[in-house]
């Protein structure tokens, strides 16, 4: 190992890797995320694809990227400004230079920067130039050519050769960083066991990437951060989807029930579906149905037979289940519709990130369609709140809505692993035969839930449907039995505000200003908000997760403050429920409708011109 | 788990409290009758079935029948029935849909799942028309049709729905007729009795919107000559005098008669309904006036492995070789690592 001649001490570092979208960034940045993390450092992650799977080559459009965050400190967001950029290409330059912070480090592959490549960028001849990137920290580092050095010994094909440049861009930063390669070649051995020569390759080409780093030491500093101050116990990685698919698992085992999901591809959400076909060692029972409304009748099917049932999607999916789960609204069946948000209205932009989809949630059915609506705030939050969305589904006998995002679904974090003997009981409202007539609307006065009488028991045969009924389950067409059924079922909903916990508030109770968010806009709200009270500004942050029903708190906190700030990536949904809801308050707005997530400084700028500078007294 | 008692039933108790609301006549009454009684003599514990449907006048039945009852939302019933089946293979499942619900608004639904052989009973009503919505042409109403979507007649091909369950890789094709109690008891029963997707196609007279549209083979004094009732390893004869048959010639189903052109018993076609070459199921199901007669019975039953059947297994074998058992398994397997 050379020696450091000069080495940065930091508590946070954002690294970008950025390609084309058939580069291999998205496999890059989770090496080393994972290797990060398990030195020990916080991590928070962002991958930020286009929708192609192979986007026209070297345009900025066709950038495949993935952001990571390290720290020894708590990491809430994966970074504003990028410390260290990997650029395979000029567009990879050109798509992230606006997100450079000053004194930041350039790692690029030189080979690709031909008169030809750096035109289809869209520059003229300098891209470091043309966007004022010269005073950054520029390495250049003809990658193509070492790959092909270091490889010509293997009689391999040049196709598989290039394919391990992804390999040397990292070796290079885990030099840079003084990383172990250890997970990252135990990885290569693993994915590649069957094809040792390629394994080797990449090995091969990873460890030249970090003499490589080393052979240009004088050229560059070498971070080290040192692992965060986190909780003791047992972590893994996890993204938003894997923790909303183990949610659910989590959820069913605690009910004792068997867990089915129907679903329909569709991104950012299929991932979900895709880890619950693994489970059948689990007794997962997971259809890949025809279209969208299948996959939310199946699971209706299945709950009805006394399975916990799941159906995953995103807005446009969501749209297309919206008469099913008003079936499921009106038979009081219990689900969980998982919409995993992405950028709309339509096909939109199925890559991106968006909260678009509050209102649809909330009231996107016929008739009156009472939901109760929760949102995850961080990619390890799905586990809990996919958790306690099945939670008040079986409880309370409703269909419940789970909102997550792009941002969420693919982002990954550390988490500290529960174990299940600590997570919260969940009571079924079995109905059991009695001398009593099983009546399947006749509801618990005080919850005014009903009870589920399952298939296959003797005595309780009964029958349910989309049209409007009495307690029994008749149909019935009188009109004073409908709206008494409708506000039953309105009622029912509310009523789970019991099982709600407080809104709970980030600082003081009471200053000049509460900054609100709902669901994933949490990490960027809390760290805006630590950050400028550490300044001196007086305010507090507040972040939803339980939409429908509010908090029961909710007006009390804001009572607390002189000004609202509701900030969201939509054109203001959440505030517009919130005037509905809460109206005596006035809400001011930030919103970003860019398929992007807030970043820290936005929220800071933004609250200061809104506190007009003041700090404390 | 105690041992389920096998009740003996009579057709009264699959009879709900729901008072019955077709029009005076209509077919659905006679479907619901044979329903009623195949279930009876089926010997299954009432507890154990499940009548799905969707929406539309075919749609109502879940309702009479005393047992549990989905009923659901326009063209869903197979997509909510493959779940239920899916979910719990133990249940016997029925879905009662029609020409409409079935072929137009769940086209999709139904052929996914007869791709799929999910183990459920499909009963079709087929009246040609929109009856729920008073009077509008279906999937399956004849070419020409004036109704009052179509006052000047349709301008579109039907559906054959015996074609195109096959077509979707179907397993068990039937057809019988809403009146004729005794063929739909049998074609019932062998129905609850398969393994798999079982498509019943039920020609059904709407009194109201579309009456006597099948009156050519299904009136007392057509339907001898009219209809063709097949039997596995019988002879295709039919008629009046029993004088009618179906033989193959030049790739081509054709009607001749025993005793003409030296036609005789043995010429005739011995119906198969086991063979599983689609072939020949496909040309019986498209069968129609004035050159064919119309098909009734079971024309194509072939065993296969079902979905649910299918996934069960594939459920033991995954589990004979995981280590994952429980949820604090599944998160404490692969990377983790410690911080102390």
């Amino acid at each position: 190992m050379g020696k450091r001649s000069k080495v940065i001490e930091k508590d946070a570092v954002v690294i970008r890797f950025s390609g084309d979208s058939g580069d291999g960034m998205q496999l890059t940045g989770t090496l080393f995320s994972n290797t990060s993390a398990l030195f020990g450092h916080d991590i928070s992650t962002f991958p930020d694809y286009p929708a192609e799977i192979r986007a026209p080559q070297g345009t900025v459009g066709g950038v495949s990227g993935f952001q990571v965050h390290i720290g020894h400190k708590l990491i809430n967001t994966p970074g504003d400004f990028t410390d260290i950029l990997v650029a395979m290409n000029p567009a990879a330059v050109r798509a992230n230079a606006r997100w450079l912070r000053k004194g930041s480090t350039i790692i690029y592959d030189s080979d690709n920067f031909t008169e030809k490549q750096i035109q289809r960028a869209g520059y003229k001849a300098d891209p470091f130039a043309e966007d004022k990137l010269d005073s950054m920290n520029l390495i250049a580092a003809p990658i193509t050519t070492l790959v092909k050095e270091a490889l010509k010994d293997m009689d391999l094909d040049p196709k598989t050769v290039l394919r391990t440049k992804n390999m040397f861009a990292l070796g290079m930063v885990y030099w840079l960083f003084d990383s172990q390669l250890k997970y990252t070649e135990d990885f290569i051995d693993d994915k590649f066991g069957k094809k040792p020569q390629v394994a080797e390759a990449n090995s091969k080409v990873l460890r030249a990437g970090y003499y490589y780093g080393e052979t240009i030491e004088a050229l560059t500093p070498s971070y080290r951060v040192g692992p965060a101050p986190i909780e003791k116990g047992t972590y893994r990685n996890i993204n938003g989807n894997q923790a909303t698919a183990w949610g659910m698992l989590a959820a069913a085992e605690k009910a004792g029930l068997k867990l089915f999901i129907g679903s329909y591809p569709i991104t950012p959400a299929t991932g979900i579906l895709e880890e619950l076909a693994l489970r059948k060692d689990m007794g997962v029972k997971s259809l890949q149905a025809e279209d969208e409304i299948a996959g939310i009748c199946t699971a209706i099917g299945a709950s009805f037979t006394g399975r916990m049932a799941v159906t995953t999607t995103s807005g446009p999916g969501l749209a297309l289940k919206s008469e099913a789960l008003n079936l499921a609204v009106m038979t009081e069946l219990p689900l969980v519709v998982v919409d995993v948000q992405r950028g709309g209205p339509s096909t939109g932009l199925p890559t991106k990130t968006e909260q678009a989809d509050l209102w649809q949630a909330l009231y996107g059915r016929n008739g009156e369609s009472p939901v109760p609506v929760i949102a995850a705030g961080t990619p390890s939050d799905c586990f809990r709140f996919a958790f306690e969305a099945a939670k008040i589904a079986v409880e309370h006998m409703t269909p419940v809505i789970l909102l997550t995002d792009s941002y969420l679904a693919n982002g990954s974090e550390p988490w500290k692993i529960p174990a299940m003997k600590d997570m919260p009981s969940i009571s079924v409202p079995y109905a059991v035969k009695t001398d009593k007539e099983y009546l399947a609307y006749e509801r618990d006065p005080e919850t005014l839930v009903r009870k589920w009488a399952i298939p296959g028991t003797p005595g309780l045969e009964h029958r349910v449907g989309g049209l409007e009924k009495t307690i029994k389950g008749s149909v019935s067409y009188t009109p004073e039995n409908h709206e008494y059924m409708v506000r039953m079922r309105e009622e029912k909903v509310e009523r789970i505000v019991k099982n709600v916990p407080d809104l709970k508030v980030h600082g003081k109770k009471t200053g000049d200003l509460l900054v609100i968010g709902w669901g994933s806009t949490y990490g960027q709200i809390i760290t805006a908000v630590s950050e400028l009270k550490e300044e001196g500004y007086n305010l507090s942050a507040a972040v939803f997760n339980y939409i429908r029903p509010l908090p029961k708190n909710t007006a009390k906190v804001f009572a607390g403050f002189d000004k609202l700030l509701v900030c969201e990536l939509n054109s203001g949904q959440f505030a517009n429920y919130l005037r509905m809801k809460h109206q005596k308050y006035t809400y001011h707005q930030y919103n970003k409708i860019q398929g992007l997530p807030f970043t820290v400084k936005e929220i800071k700028d933004h609250c200061i011109k809104l506190l007009k500078g003041k700090k404390n007294g | 788990m105690a041992e389920t008692i096998t009740n003996h039933y009579v057709a009264k108790d699959f009879k709900s409290d729901q008072e019955v609301r077709w029009c005076p006549g209509c077919g659905d009454h006679g479907i619901l009758a044979s329903l009623q009684k195949t279930l009876a003599e089926l010997e299954i514990p009432r507890e154990k079935y499940v009548f799905v449907s969707g929406i539309g006048c075919s749609s109502r039945l879940p309702y009479y029948m005393n047992t549990y009852g989905f009923h659901g939302i326009h063209g869903r019933a197979a997509a909510i029935a493959t779940g239920i089946k899916i979910a719990n293979p133990d249940l016997m499942v029925w879905e009662m849909t029609g020409d409409g619900d079935a072929l137009a608004i769940g086209g999709n639904h139904y052929i996914h799942a007869i791709r799929r052989n999910i183990d459920i009973k499909i009963i079709l009503f087929n009246n040609e028309i929109y009856g729920l919505t008073k009077g509008q042409y279906s999937p399956t109403s004849k070419k020409g049709l004036a109704t009052k979507t179509s006052p000047y007649g349709t301008i579109e091909e039907p559906f054959k729905i015996g074609e195109l369950t096959i077509g979707a890789n179907g397993r068990f094709f039937a057809r019988t007729v809403d009146y004729n109690l005794q063929l739909s008891n049998e074609v019932y029963k062998e129905a609850a009795k398969f393994h798999g997707t079982a498509v019943v196609e039920v020609i059904q007279n709407c009194v109201i919107f579309n009456d006597g549209a099948f009156d050519a083979f299904t009136s007392k004094e057509n339907r001898d000559d009219n209809t063709l009732v097949l039997h596995h390893g019988q002879k295709m004869i039919f008629g009046k005098n029993r004088d009618k048959g179906i033989i193959l010639k030049d790739l081509k189903l054709r009607v001749v008669t025993i005793g003409e052109d030296g036609i005789t018993e043995d010429d005739i076609l011995t119906h198969d309904a086991h063979e599983p070459n689609p072939g020949i199921h496909y040309r019986l199901a498209g069968m129609s006036l004035p050159e064919y007669p119309v098909a009734l019975g079971v024309i194509r039953a072939i065993n296969a492995q079902t979905y649910d059947a299918a996934m069960v297994e594939q459920h033991q074998k995954v589990q004979a070789r995981s280590q994952v058992r429980s949820v604090d398994d599944l998160l404490n397997s692969g990377s983790t690592w410690e911080v102390k």
